[in-house]
């Protein structure tokens, strides 16, 4: 005993010196040496901010229509040249880029809380796996852009009868989306639920008589939480491609609350003569998922424990 | 190895029942009345709507009307068209060989890409050429294919006209040169399509092979002597591919997405185009017969994924 003490001693203070290290300090260590992943950051938050302060900085109006300027390309006053009725496509762009980011983000939220809690409950509860998992399978083999497609056709007026053009389509948009894209996430948590319920610190938990609900809340979900993380940053990219997707293929935002996608659809048959008005849009969608989809694989290699550090 | 694709073919059975149900109720609890193709006519009296409903079948509660609808399907009776009343079963087996062609050469395009690069990149990994695969694989599955086809459109239709943008499918291939034109007018379409797919093609294999590089039976394998070459394609890559088969099967849905789009924006005659035009006609028969008939693929293509998996895979247990 006498020897150990003596031999730990001397290493206390440089112990000390050292500054507090945490999971987190950690990743955001290592997520600063992946050169894509800071580029992508930093670009992800120029778009964010830019559609949150640019419509008060950029003030020409979205939907003030001007024939006299119609169609024209890039300039110094329309740096994304303006559409057929001579809208500013720039501050359309800025108002569009906050509907979209807002879709992909509640999206995924609602995809995340909902598969969180099935694969939890899944992973856990050793009797509900085996449902749980055949409705996941179920839900993986829906073809789910058709059938967004076909929600969105059936239910879009009476949703925007009952809470407004704006709400009601938001609303409707950003719930189908989550409610069909849970499975992956649900997949993940579930698989990592069934390894750590077997570890010694949820036995201990469960010795000493913690309820179920504080288990799975408090001691095995942090531990599930990077993995999670990581698939909601790559989510959030395929929400905004999917909403995207549906604005282009008209059954998406209307063209007086367009996003990104509708703005492209409604220039995808000047392409030949007007062709900013179709790639301005569609650069920002591409920017932005590839930025978040960078962030996302930054943040797979940080949070990886099998890294070296 | 029969059991095994049998067990698999049980288990689609409940998994089509269960989508068609999902389908079903989605489009019964929509607030469009099937009548108002027929009924919206104001002079119709109340009496004789009344009577279409019933000689339609629309009095009956809804789980009658549902196993009737099933049964009818099964049959391969999928209604009429409320707009042509053209047998839905017809509309849709006119269409599907386009929409599978285009799917099938896309996926074996990017097949094709995908699988040599993969590879070097994961050999060579952080080279010159792996980071500009990597790079670019990211930009391919992070444009929205709609976009990359109004590029290709504005390239290659607009500015350089090398290829046409509308896809005529009245053209009939009865010489070289038709079908010289019929490939030309296929290229744009199957393009968007298949540089997605070798996109996201190309980062599994990569990342596969990573995973196989460091393991064991490499090192037996070169330290038996074997060409690097022979240990790479003959030993790393084969293994790589197992897993690399399921998670194109889990594509499969997002493949079938892409297909309707790029349907959509070069006009070809696809069930993806039948049933955007569709939703746009109000035609719900006929909608609801693609819906279903995507779900088919789905199930389909996946089931076909398990058992290559498990023919690639003699760990796979076939009991």
């Amino acid at each position: 005993m006498a020897t150990t003490g003596v031999r730990l001693a001397p290493l206390a203070p440089a112990e000390a010196l050292r500054p507090a290290r945490s999971l987190w300090r950690d990743a955001w260590f290592q997520f600063r040496r992946h050169r894509l992943a800071m580029v992508g950051l930093f670009t992800l938050a120029f778009i964010v901010l830019a559609t949150l302060v640019g419509p008060y900085v950029w003030t020409q109006p979205t939907n003030d229509i001007d024939f006299s300027r119609s169609l024209l390309g890039p300039s110094f006053t329309h740096p994304f040249g303006t559409d057929d009725l001579g809208r500013d496509m720039f501050a359309r762009a800025l108002s569009g880029g906050r509907i979209s980011i807002a879709v992909g983000l509640s999206a995924v939220l609602i995809a995340i809380t909902l598969g969180t809690t099935i694969g939890a409950v899944a992973g856990y509860f050793g009797r509900l796996d085996s449902p749980l998992m055949r409705l996941t399978d179920l839900f993986l083999s829906l073809p789910i852009l058709p059938l967004l497609l076909v929600i969105i056709f059936l239910f879009r007026d009476t949703l925007r009868a009952a809470l407004g053009p704006e709400l009601g389509i938001f609303l409707m948009i950003v719930a189908v989306i989550g409610i069909l894209n849970w499975m992956a996430v649900a997949r993940l948590v579930r698989a990592s639920f069934l390894s750590l319920k077997q570890k010694e610190f949820v036995e201990a938990a469960r010795a000493v008589g913690a309820p179920h609900l504080r288990i799975i809340l408090k001691h095995i979900l942090p531990n599930v939480l990077s993995p999670v993380l990581v698939a909601a940053t790559i989510g959030v990219g395929g929400a905004i491609l999917t909403e995207s997707t549906l604005s282009f293929l008209g059954l998406g935002f209307p063209s007086d609350l367009p996003t990104w996608g509708r703005l492209l659809f409604d220039g995808k048959d000047y392409i030949d003569f007007a062709p900013h008005w179709a790639i301005f849009p569609g650069l920002c969608i591409f920017l932005t998922v590839l930025s978040i989809n960078f962030i996302g694989d930054g943040l797979r290699d940080a949070l990886d424990p099998r890294r070296g550090l | 190895m029969g059991r095994y694709i049998l067990r698999r073919l049980l288990i689609a059975i409940p998994t089509l029942i269960a989508i068609s149900l999902v389908i079903y109720i989605i489009l019964s609890l929509s607030p469009i009345d099937p009548l108002s193709a027929f009924g919206a006519d104001p002079r119709v009296p109340p009496e004789i709507r009344e009577n279409i409903r019933r000689s339609l079948g629309l009095d009956e509660p809804l789980h009658i009307r549902y196993v009737k609808w099933l049964t009818a399907m099964l049959r391969g009776d999928f209604g009429q068209s409320f707009l042509s009343h053209v047998p839905v079963m017809d509309l849709i087996a006119q269409r599907l060989p386009n929409t599978l062609a285009v799917v099938g050469v896309a996926y074996l395009v990017g097949v094709l890409i995908a699988i040599p690069i993969g590879m070097i990149s994961a050999v060579k990994r952080y080279s010159l050429l792996d980071n500009v695969a990597t790079t670019l694989a990211f930009m391919g599955f992070s444009t929205p294919t709609f976009f990359t086809g109004l590029l290709l459109i504005i390239i290659f239709s607009v500015n350089l006209r090398w290829l046409p943008f509308i896809y005529d499918s009245n053209l009939k291939i009865t010489d070289l040169g038709s079908l010289g034109l019929q490939v030309k007018q296929s290229i744009m379409p199957i393009a968007v399509l298949a540089l997605f797919n070798a996109a996201v093609l190309t980062r599994y294999v990569r990342s596969e092979m990573l995973e196989h590089l460091p393991l064991d039976y490499v090192r037996t394998a070169r330290s038996k002597g074997l060409v690097e070459r022979t240990v790479i394609i003959g030993h790393v890559l084969r293994n790589s591919l197992i897993p690399v088969v399921t998670l194109i099967a889990l594509g499969v849905p997002t493949v079938f997405g892409g297909a309707i789009v790029t349907e959509q924006i070069f006009r070809v005659p696809g069930i993806g185009e039948l049933l955007i035009r569709s939703i746009g006609n109000g035609d719900i028969p006929v909608v609801a017969g693609v819906v279903f008939i995507f779900s088919v693929l789905v199930v389909l293509f996946n089931l076909v994924a398990d058992v290559l998996y498990a023919v690639l895979d003699p760990r796979i247990k076939y009991a």
